[in-house]
């Protein structure tokens, strides 16, 4: 027999379902004339950097097919990059060089590919295999991100990766992905990765989930969750709420990565956040959202918002009193 | 939001109950049963007459209208003679088996012009024989030498192996069937540079036995541009036998139509050129009662009459279908939006399930598994050749429809009728789901493959089992108005923010922590 929640068990929790999200806050708090900035990392790039928001650094585009020829110059160059669709969704399509072999480049995963899979890859970006739709793309050469070493152990192969939910520039909840060998580097939760829940208010664990069982320690590395605190917390608070009015979307989910010297950079931005951050978080939405709903009523300063969530959101009690010193 | 809301369900309430009310006056009012009750195929013969005008003179034209035979009985018929003088002639009193004719005529006419005769009729009595004809006199055909002399050893050598009038007609159409008919035959054929069943006639007039034509039409469903047969009836002494000279066999098919007994032609048309006589045919099943009200019904109600019925005869069966792509839109939007099946493609299983309907279930699920499995395979050696996206999937396109050929072609050596249903498969989309599902592959692994793949034909089966439902196809047809209250119901099916069946699975761990927290 198959084991199932009930309803209103799940209603109690707070929890949010698919359709609650795409209705009540997609189609409620994201106007789809704004969704331009997030679905396209170009020109949440551009967007960013006009804010002296950090990104990872932009090395070139391909926007066109007789580019691609033209690409062996510009990556003979570089020692690690990363080739990703500038519209594609989910993590799609994403090629990480970490390094070379002669001729041949390395992936993250170990893997050797030559230089004429690397050009296949960027043709198969432009025609809009891994666009919404299938549109045509245009295809960003990036820099690799030399990931912050104290969260290095964190994950297995790819980069750790921080998912901050902000609702009208409010912080409301936060995990941080661990790639994983059964995720083959990905940090997909549903493909195996590892979604530690962090709290608002102090930036440490919560809770950490693979393939929604509570675990204890990185499966791979073998590395305990509890003593993980994400290091400038609140600058990657900071930064998440920033991105929301930049972008002009009520509802949106950050991705946040930190790298070794620029600290916190916006890896990229999504219109759509998916609900498994509740699973990592072991706690539901809703509740969450309605008490984010009266913040963002009762202020609109930007740091009197990431305070007012870090206290009303945060679940350990020794956060919860040393913020309300900070407050008052 | 709110208002939004509310919007909608106004709305959506409005339309539910306008399609409701409208069923309900039609079932109540109208007396459309809701439920089918014993059912009766109700054939819809639309006869096209298509000719030229000859020049400056005036046109006339004539079409025998059928003779209601072998059980069959009239429902409603409709003549569209646009800027022609229109008249039936009854037969005369003193000839009981002529037909009816409908005749329009008109002074001048300038360009090709086309007139319609619909018909609606049903087999009321399967089991009921043809009546009785006088059997007249039979003159042997006037024949030069060499064609006589052909035709006696022919009728000669078939009196030897053959018994009576039957068995000499049985083996005659035997003799034009065979791939190779001996010289005799072969002459007369080829002398008389006309249709077989000119021959036969001719050869049964030279053995004295009475004979002549049934013209007819073979009831196809859906067909368009069908034309007449013949059937040939030979009075062998006692009564009159029918038989089939495309097969030899003796009896009247269940599947054709007589519309006329007899010699002669079918439509005369004078003062044109290049006439043509086509026929469009669609079944509908029918209850009972619908058909024996349905004639007097459909002149006191015509404008409240929604149903698709008023339609032409091509457009009819088109919308059959038309009609029951909604209930598979239903299917699809409540299992994402209620139970939360990921497919691969919004409405690629509404399309698979049509195919279905064409091919029948299994088969068309062993051949679309096999399309995609193979066609898989091909494709992750297309992924080596370092292709552009776009000629990529133009070359899994080729190769789905070669796969189809194949399939069609070898199906049918080993007498597997089946496969050939292949054709109805849409060849762009199985080549786009192959192509999705190899990048899906590569990039989220098989697992994935095998959740949205297996997601979408479990929709499209139950779009399939929803969509050949007998109840639901005749609810759709004959109610169309019930669309709108499906409309309705989809509206509000948009904007159901519950939960979904698979998340009740998700999240299943999250009402009791099963270890303390870190």
């Amino acid at each position: 027999m198959i084991n199932l929640i009930s309803p209103f068990k799940l209603r109690e929790l707070g929890i949010l379902g698919m359709n609650r999200r795409n209705i009540g806050l997609i189609g409620t708090y994201n106007q789809r004339c704004n969704y331009s900035i997030a679905d396209n990392k170009l020109a949440t790039k551009s967007a960013a950097l006009s804010r002296g928001i950090p990104v990872p650094e932009l090395y070139s585009t391909v926007e066109r097919q007789f580019q691609v020829r033209a690409v062996d110059e510009q990556i003979q160059a570089l020692s690690s990059f990363v080739i990703k669709p500038a519209q594609g969704s989910g993590g799609k399509g994403i090629l990480v060089i970490t390094g070379r072999d002669g001729d041949q480049f390395i992936k993250s995963s170990g893997a050797l590919i030559s230089i004429s899979d690397v050009k296949r890859h960027i043709s198969n970006i432009l025609a809009g295999l891994h666009s919404l739709g299938g549109r045509n793309d245009v295809a960003m050469i990036e820099a690799l991100i030399d990931f912050d070493p104290s969260l290095k152990d964190y994950s297995f192969e790819g980069v750790p990766d921080i998912r901050i939910i902000v609702f009208r520039g409010v912080p409301v909840m936060a995990m941080m992905r661990c790639a994983t060998k059964a995720s083959d580097g990905k940090a997909n939760l549903h493909q195996g990765a590892v979604g530690v829940g962090i709290d608002i208010g102090s930036g440490q664990t919560v809770a950490a989930v693979q393939q929604s069982a509570l675990i204890a320690e990185h499966p791979d590395t073998g590395i305990g969750f509890d003593g993980l605190e994400v290091p400038y917390w609140s600058q990657v608070l900071n930064l998440a709420a920033g991105c929301a009015s930049m972008a002009g979307l009520g509802y949106l989910g950050a991705d946040i990565v930190l790298d070794r010297l620029r600290g916190p950079m916006l890896l990229e931005l999504n219109a759509r956040p998916g609900l498994a951050i509740q699973v990592a978080n072991q706690a539901g939405l809703r509740h969450r959202l309605a008490q984010a709903e009266d913040i963002a009523n009762s202020t609109d300063n930007q740091e009197q918002k990431i305070s007012l969530a870090r206290k009303q959101f945060t679940q350990s009690k020794q956060t919860e009193a040393q913020l309300a010193l900070d407050i008052y | 939001m709110v208002s939004s809301r509310v919007q909608v369900s106004l709305i959506a309430a409005g339309l539910i109950i306008l399609g409701l009310g409208l069923c309900l006056y039609k079932a109540v009012n109208l007396g459309f049963p809701l439920f089918p009750g014993e059912y009766r195929d109700v054939w819809t013969v639309e006869s096209k007459i298509s000719f030229r005008p000859s020049r400056a003179e005036a046109v006339e034209v004539e079409l025998k209208l059928p003779t209601m035979l072998a059980g069959w009985s009239n429902v409603d018929e409709y003549f569209a003679s646009s800027g022609f003088g229109f008249t039936v002639i009854a037969p005369s009193k003193d000839n009981g088996f002529e037909s009816r004719r409908a005749r329009w005529t008109r002074q001048t006419l300038e360009r090709p012009t086309t007139l319609y005769y619909k018909q609606q009729m049903f087999r009321a009595n399967q089991a009921k024989a043809l009546p009785d004809l006088p059997v007249s006199e039979v003159s042997p055909p006037l024949l030069e030498n060499d064609r006589q002399a052909a035709m006696a050893r022919l009728v000669d050598r078939l009196s030897q192996q053959s018994s009576d009038r039957e068995s000499f007609t049985g083996q005659l159409l035997q003799e034009f069937l065979r791939q190779s008919p001996d010289q005799d035959s072969l002459f007369l054929l080829g002398s008389y540079q006309e249709d077989s069943l000119v021959v036969i006639m001719d050869v049964l007039a030279y053995k004295g036995i009475p004979a002549h034509q049934l013209r007819g039409i073979v009831l196809e469903d859906g067909r368009r541009r069908q034309t007449l047969s013949s059937l040939i009836e030979i009075h062998n002494g006692v009564k009159w036998v029918i038989f089939d000279p495309q097969n030899a066999s003796v009896g009247l098919p269940d599947n054709f139509f007589i519309w006329q007994r007899g010699d002669g032609a079918v439509l005369n048309v004078v003062g044109g050129r290049d006439s043509s006589l086509e026929f469009a045919l669609v079944s509908n099943s029918l209850p009972v009662k619908t058909v024996i009200s349905m004639g007097q019904r459909s002149e006191q109600v015509d404008l409240l009459d929604f149903s698709v019925y008023a339609l032409p005869v091509e457009q009819q069966g088109i919308f059959k279908g038309l009609l029951l792509i909604p209930v598979a839109a239903l299917v699809v939007v409540l299992m994402r939006v209620l139970v939360g099946i990921r497919t691969s493609g919004t409405f690629m299983p509404v399309l698979i399930a049509l195919a279905f309907i064409q091919t029948t279930l299994l088969v068309g699920l062993i051949i679309f598994l096999g399309l995609v499995g193979v066609g898989l395979w091909i494709r992750s050696y297309l992924s080596r050749l370092n292709l552009l996206l776009v000629s990529r999937v133009a070359a899994v396109i080729i190769v789905v429809i070669l796969l189809m050929a194949v399939l069609a072609v070898t199906s049918y050596r080993l007498g597997l009728d089946q496969a050939l249903t292949v054709t109805f498969f849409p060849t762009v989309i199985i080549a786009w789901t192959i192509e999705r599902m190899s990048i899906l592959w590569e990039e989220e692994g098989g697992h994935e493959v095998l959740i949205q793949g297996s997601g979408s034909l479990l929709v499209a089966v139950l779009a399939y089992i929803a969509m050949s439902s007998q109840i639901i196809s005749h609810l759709t047809f004959n109610f169309p108005e019930l669309m709108l209250s499906l409309l309705g119901v989809i509206l509000l099916l948009g904007k159901y923010t519950g939960f979904r069946l698979s998340e009740l699975y998700r999240f299943r761990d999250m009402g009791s922590p099963q270890e303390p927290r870190l």
